[in-house]
């Protein structure tokens, strides 16, 4: 289309068959949209959404000479895809479409006042006939995506992750900090449900992470900074201060999480005695377990702490881990009696249930105390300790010596990872853990595309779950490299460089780092990286940024076409 | 006009996450509103200028509503708490125009929520209602609100207030490399000030647009001291955006130069 071109309109007005047609009054609104200014031709249909309906639109395109479309009818939200296609098969570029809802901002919502919708369904024509004179075709770039993905972090998501996307076909970078593969597995004992050792899992992950030609692994390696967007993110590696750096497709974030140590917290620090569940999976492995008389586990250490800036979330393993472990006391030292002091015991997972009810009548003791009342830890001279706990099924207080006291801490979020979401300017949520696009809708996304995340970095989950989740984000980001194009946002900010004094304003806040300085001391917009949302735009203080389509003129022409005059 | 007759011309920006699909879901399950209301759709509440509301009130509409995602929930992270900061400052400057801040109004509306919106463009219609039809509304608009509509409008456009609303989450939120931070009620006395001041600026500005006018005249017209209007016309001199045309016997004369 030729810029200068006179704007030429067509109106389409649905019936929705009873759903517009019942309540307003189509044909004077189509006669009204016929006489609105810059309208080429206006019609009503009976379902513009039908084929028929879609040809209809096709066939007054071409008859008509229009430049710009208007379909007053439902929802943009649901229909806009629809007519924007026929608009393109017409020959037109899809952003010159503009729909108006007549449907559920009109004959839905004011049923009764069948001569009020109708006024208000010829504004609402007219302000979208406003909106689609000031249209201008927009281009969605396309970009090439590299086949090539960086994991970072080695362990059970980050080589499921790996072996999932190198299996694809795909090269994948696999970055690990420490000298070997396999992260908190290798602290694993024995794993719940069904007593599999860690160390059988561990093996073969890492032995097929290792025999996979598709998968680069960096040990002792760190991410340092990463530049760019989905499809060419530029990465930079330290291995032991060398600097490596690396062309990546997809990005996978599998950095797992911490163990919380509970430092002042029941004696832990102060006693031998007091162990982590982490610390008493290493102390049965090495056999040292011995032959205790009373061991005491309490959960919920530090955690579900209800205040503001606390560890408030639940860790989800710790219920199963604690009966996994109690379990494993009692069969290599039946004697030794087992208390655990809970305040819910949340055995959620397959087969959790039943491992527990095993250990119920297995005579391990489970104790509830209410998070008011948590338990005491007392030492005595000669180094013994006793915990203090009040009942709230008995309601009485309960004392109970302990030769081992263990403690279930929750998973929390490691130091490095804040760093990580800073390089990669990605969400961490209110826990500290790396934060999804959204909860349901994109799961495994961040809202930054080709970033994705998985496993304990996310929220404290399962091995199971773990390796479920990397599996879905391998798939996820296998799916842009396969197609090996993606197509961008049309809609994005651009930078009057005339008027832009550096001030910076927009830098700080465009949530996706979408604008950065040039060599000239200008912002620009990366297209690839902006979404659209124009919060630039409405704040820079020299009005240098415009947004395509939703232009300043464009939001007011629709805002005020319906005010003033008329 | 008689009260019962008026019909309130309401204009919503709707967000296209939440409160567009909050409007929706209002249509879908069929709750009913009143009439009043004319929906135009933004990707995000934080998309409106500050201009936009101030040149929508020029064109006579009785109220704005803006309804974005609730906080914490905004498609584009925090869009929303972008645009309430705006707010906050356009209701600071509408309240020197004379015409009613409440007439602007920002509320989070979700997508899960019809029955909130429904709620919420009723309560607004009806309180707009009882305030009245917009002096600016109608074949004769008031030309002293329109004149400070105009004056706050491009107060609104002008760099040194969208500077200080721009950083306002930064200097009350973050504290800055000596580790001091500025308090909320700080910032606050810091907006008005500049709101005040830039309003009275642009004001004066449009003044001397019109005629070519002394000190005394401008101060006059402006209900303020002369000196104080000389203050502004030294900044105003700085900036370029007024100069000396002639001198009238000893009254410097000062007419405006044209900006942007």
């Amino acid at each position: 289309m030729n810029e200068n071109e006179e704007p030429r309109v067509g109106v389409f007005v649905c019936h929705c068959g009873v759903n517009i047609g019942g309540v307003i009054d189509v044909k004077e609104v189509v006669e009204y949209a016929g006489k609105l200014p810059k309208v080429a031709y206006a019609e009503g249909n009976l379902y513009t959404c039908s084929s028929e309906g879609l040809s209809k639109i096709k066939e007054a395109v071409t008859k008509f000479h229009l430049n710009k479309v208007v379909v007053a009818s439902c929802t943009p939200r649901t229909h806009e895809t629809l007519f924007r296609s026929a608009c393109e098969e017409a020959g037109l570029n899809k952003y010159v479409f503009h729909m108006a809802n007549i449907r559920e901002h009109c004959s839905w919502v004011h049923p009764k006042e069948p001569k009020k919708a109708t006024e208000k369904a010829k504004e609402i024509v007219k302000m979208a006939v406003a909106k689609a004179v000031l249209l201008e075709p927009q281009i969605e770039p396309e970009i090439d995506v590299l086949p090539s993905a960086l994991v970072i972090g080695g362990g059970v998501a980050g080589m499921a992750a790996a072996l999932s996307l190198a299996n694809q076909g795909f090269t994948a970078h696999l970055i690990e900090k420490e000298n070997e593969i396999g992260g908190k597995l290798k602290e694993l004992y024995k794993l719940y449900p069904n007593d599999d050792y860690a160390s059988n899992i561990l093996g073969e992950f890492t032995q097929a992470t290792r025999s996979n030609p598709n998968i680069k692994v960096h040990t002792s390696s760190t991410v340092k900074q990463v530049e760019g967007f989905i499809g060419n993110f530029k990465v930079k590696i330290d291995r032991e201060g060398k600097e490596e750096a690396l062309d990546i497709g997809t990005i996978i974030v599998a950095t797992g999480a911490n163990v919380l140590r509970p430092d002042g917290l029941y004696g832990y620090g102060e006693s031998k005695n007091v162990l982590t569940q982490l610390e008493f999976e290493q102390l049965i492995k090495d056999g040292k377990l011995g032959r205790p008389k009373n061991v005491v586990m309490i959960q919920c250490v530090g955690a579900r702490e209800e205040k503001e800036g606390g560890r408030n979330y639940c860790s989800r393993v710790c219920c199963a881990v604690a009966v996994k472990n109690a379990l494993q006391i009692k069969e290599l030292s039946p004697e030794t009696e087992v208390y655990v002091l809970y305040r819910d015991m949340q055995t959620y997972g397959k087969d959790f249930e039943e491992q527990y009810r095993r250990a119920r009548e297995g005579s391990v003791q489970f104790i509830s105390y209410d998070k008011e009342n948590p338990p005491d830890v007392f030492r005595g001279s000669d180094g013994k300790l006793t915990v203090r706990v009040r009942d709230i099924m008995l309601n009485a207080p309960l004392e109970l010596d302990a030769d081992l006291l263990i403690l279930s801490t929750p998973l929390v979020q490691s130091k490095e990872a804040k760093e990580l979401s800073k390089i990669l300017k990605v969400p961490l949520g209110s826990d500290g853990f790396f934060f999804e696009a959204h909860v349901k809708l994109r799961p495994v996304d961040f809202a930054t595309d080709g970033i994705f995340v998985c496993g304990t970095a996310h929220s404290p989950k399962t091995i199971a779950e773990t390796i479920a989740q990397a599996y879905a984000t391998a798939s996820r980001a296998g799916i842009p490299m396969a197609v090996g194009r993606v197509r961008t946002e049309a809609i994005t900010a651009s930078v009057d460089e005339s008027v832009c004094t550096g001030c910076a304003t927009c830098i700080r806040m465009c949530p996706y780092s979408a604008i950065q300085k040039d060599e000239r001391g200008i912002a620009k917009v990366n297209d690839v990286l902006c979404k659209g949302c124009g919060v630039c735009s409405a704040s820079c203080p020299e009005k240098a940024i415009k947004m395509k389509h939703f232009s300043d003129a464009q939001v007011l022409a629709e805002a005020t076409a319906s005010l003033g005059g008329s | 006009m008689r009260l019962s007759e008026f019909e309130p011309r309401i204009i919503g920006f709707l967000c296209n996450w939440c409160s567009y699909a909050g409007a929706d879901l209002a249509g879908v399950s069929r709750i009913q509103y009143p009439a009043n209301i004319r929906i135009v759709r933004v990707m995000c509440s934080g998309r409106i200028d500050p201009t936009i509301p101030l040149e929508v009130f020029k064109m006579g509409a009785d109220g704005i509503l803006v309804l974005g995602c609730h906080p914490g929930d905004c498609h584009y992270v925090e869009g929303n708490l972008y645009e309430e900061i705006k707010i906050n400052m356009l209701k600071r400057l509408m309240a020197l125009t004379g015409l009613e801040p409440e007439r602007l109004r920002l509320e989070w509306v979700s997508a899960s929520e019809g029955q909130r919106f429904a709620q919420v463009v009723t309560e607004f219609t009806e309180r707009i209602r009882k305030l009245g039809p917009s002096p600016l509304s109608g074949q004769r608009p008031d030309r002293q609100i329109l004149e400070n509509l105009q004056a706050a409008r491009d107060a609104a456009s002008d760099f040194r207030l969208r500077v200080l609303v721009g950083r306002e989450r930064e200097l009350t939120e973050k504290s800055n490399v000596y580790e001091e931070k500025v308090s909320q009620e700080e910032f606050d006395t810091l907006l008005d000030d500049i709101v005040k001041t830039e309003f009275i600026r642009h004001k004066i500005y449009l003044l001397a647009k019109a005629n070519q006018l002394s000190v005394k005249a401008l101060a006059e017209q402006v209900r303020m001291k002369p000196s104080d209007v000389l203050c502004h016309i030294v900044e105003m001199r700085r900036r370029n955006m007024i100069a000396l045309d002639h001198v009238e016997g000893t009254t410097p004369i000062y007419k405006a130069l044209e900006v942007e």
